[in-house]
């Protein structure tokens, strides 16, 4: 029993990364529709300019939130910059955007070894400690508790951002109808590139959680394939789905990993794909996501 | 054009040699006309005359050349958000719900240019009592809503941003005779009380007439004839093409 809770833990604040990435592919699923395969890879890029904010001196709070500005900045320059240009010459065809983002995703993992903070993993202080708890028989790390706050509050700005804000009713707006909300007076491109900056930076916080031991390109790749589970699970337009999604992924992936001989430690992303391809078959829209309907 | 110089300073919209299309059709040929501050001009023209269009290539949501003069200045090749802040509001047909958002914040969000934020509530607020309907249902989402209620969302929505001009498209289309009725009343009352100009489209052209103090007849991209309310309704032509009797 006590083995099974400490395997819990472990599943939860591994959940918990998952969920914190999967918010930022449903924050530019639900402004633009599209699928970004670089989020991932964004995530590892502005998780760079943390530690080199964290090796000039600052503070790792204070580092987080330097990374979270160049989160969002990278994420806006690409919109402008790559999704834009395409998608005005793609007349609505998703098709040639998503293979900008996969464009991305290899373009931002072949550079980041490149750029001037240096080739070889770049070491990163462990968040919240090393410290832990006694919980039922079972050890609560320290970071567990902190990672699950760190989600609890992301959830928390989020609504308060869609919920009881003018941007976030204007995103909202654009999300569900651009043209209408373009004849109310919100410009729309400005609004996808908010989006897409805001999932950037929901993203950094993603890569500083996800972080053990270094900072190198492969810091998101697995992470994204089970937070695009954990989205698929939850539902692509749903932040609540996004966050039961990463826990729900994150607990089964690693208690499956510890009783199941035959998957393993090195098996551990075949739970995700299993998870995936049973939600697609069973239940299209997720567990929170709404199954389209239109009344014509 | 009867006036002349003294009319010429009441002009809101100016419309010349308006040409526009999707892709290589042309559906805009050189039209022009004009809207008055305050007053309801309607353009008649059967399906696929270049009603949508024109409205479509007034507020922006399409490329066209020629002019289009609002408030006495250019504003063909500007975009519908800016527009909009200029004073412009399009109810694009079809009513252009944000279906995934709720009635309230449907309204809300028609707001969006403007900053006053206890005035903002005060017309959602009166926008329930002109329209009960919508108040019931405030907090339900828009694409649940009958066809009639979208529609009066649609035009409470445009009216939100205080518009001098209100462009209309269609606004009977899909609805219920007495709807219809219905809703061209508030139309007029809405005109009357609150001096917003209203250029509508329409194919209803008994309604439309009825509450417009001019119009247009449009056919294949152009005007072919123009006139008061009354006298379209007394051309012998309008009334065999348009009126049915």
């Amino acid at each position: 029993m006590s083995e099974f809770l400490q395997f819990t833990f472990i599943g939860l604040q591994r959940g918990a990364v998952y969920a914190s990435l999967a918010i930022a592919l449903v924050i530019i699923f639900r402004t633009t529709g599209l699928l970004n395969f670089a989020q991932g890879e964004m995530a590892m890029f502005s998780t760079y300019f943390v530690s080199v904010a964290y090796d000039a001196g600052l503070p790792l709070p204070a580092a987080v939130v330097v990374g979270v500005a160049g989160g969002f900045l990278l994420g806006a320059a690409a919109q402008v910059l790559l999704v834009r240009p395409v998608s005005n010459r793609s007349m609505g065809n998703p098709l040639p955007i998503v293979i900008v983002t996969i464009g991305l995703f290899l373009g931002l993992n072949g550079l980041a070894p490149r750029m001037p903070w240096g080739e070889t993993t770049r070491p990163f202080p462990v968040p919240f400690g090393t410290g832990s708890i006694e919980l039922l028989g079972a050890t609560l790390s320290h970071r567990t508790i902190g990672t699950l706050l760190v989600l609890a509050s992301e959830v928390a700005v989020l609504w308060l951002l869609f919920q009881k804000t003018r941007l976030g009713l204007a995103l909202r707006g654009v999300a569900s109808n651009a043209e209408s909300s373009s004849l109310v007076g919100i410009p729309v491109n400005r609004m996808l590139t908010v989006g897409w900056g805001l999932a950037a930076a929901f993203g950094t916080v993603a890569g500083v959680l996800s972080v053990e031991g270094g900072v190198d390109n492969t810091l998101m790749i697995s992470p994204l394939v089970f937070a695009f589970a954990a989205a698929t699970l939850g539902g692509f337009d749903s932040e609540l789905g996004a966050v039961v999604g990463g826990l729900i992924v994150g607990v089964f992936s690693e208690l499956v990993a510890h009783y199941v001989d035959l998957v393993g430690q090195d098996l551990k992303l075949l739970p995700a794909f299993v998870l995936i391809l049973l939600v697609l078959l069973l239940r299209p829209q997720g567990l929170f996501g709404r199954a389209q309907v239109t009344r014509v | 054009m009867p006036g002349g110089g003294e009319l010429m300073a009441d002009e809101l919209l100016r419309v010349d040699g308006l040409d526009a299309g999707y892709g290589p059709v042309q559906v805009l040929r050189g039209l022009g006309f004009t809207v008055d501050e305050g007053e309801i001009v309607v353009i008649l023209g059967a399906n696929g005359a270049g009603k949508t269009t024109t409205l479509r290539a007034v507020s922006g949501m399409l490329p066209a050349s020629g002019s289009v003069r609002f408030k006495g200045q250019e504003v063909l090749g500007r975009r519908p958000d800016q527009l909009c802040s200029l004073g412009m509001a399009h109810v694009p047909q079809g009513r252009g719900t944000i279906t995934d958002l709720t009635v309230d914040e449907n309204l809300r969000l028609g707001a969006y240019t403007r900053k006053d934020h206890a005035e903002i509530s005060a017309d959602v607020a009166s926008w329930y009592d002109t329209f009960p309907r919508l108040g019931e249902r405030r907090d339900q989402a828009a694409g649940s809503m009958s066809g009639g209620e979208q529609q009066m969302l649609a035009i409470a929505r445009a009216l939100m941003s205080r518009p001098t001009l209100l462009l209309l498209d269609e606004p009977s289309l899909g609805l219920a005779p007495l709807v219809t009725k219905e809703l061209f009343a508030r139309i007029a009352d809405i005109n009357r009380e609150r001096g917003t100009a209203v250029l509508v489209v329409e194919q209803n052209a008994n309604l439309a007439l009825s509450v417009a103090a001019r119009g247009y007849v449009l056919e294949t991209g152009q005007i072919l004839t123009s006139g008061t309310a009354e006298e379209l309704q007394n051309d012998d032509a309008v009334r065999q093409a348009y009126l049915g009797r």
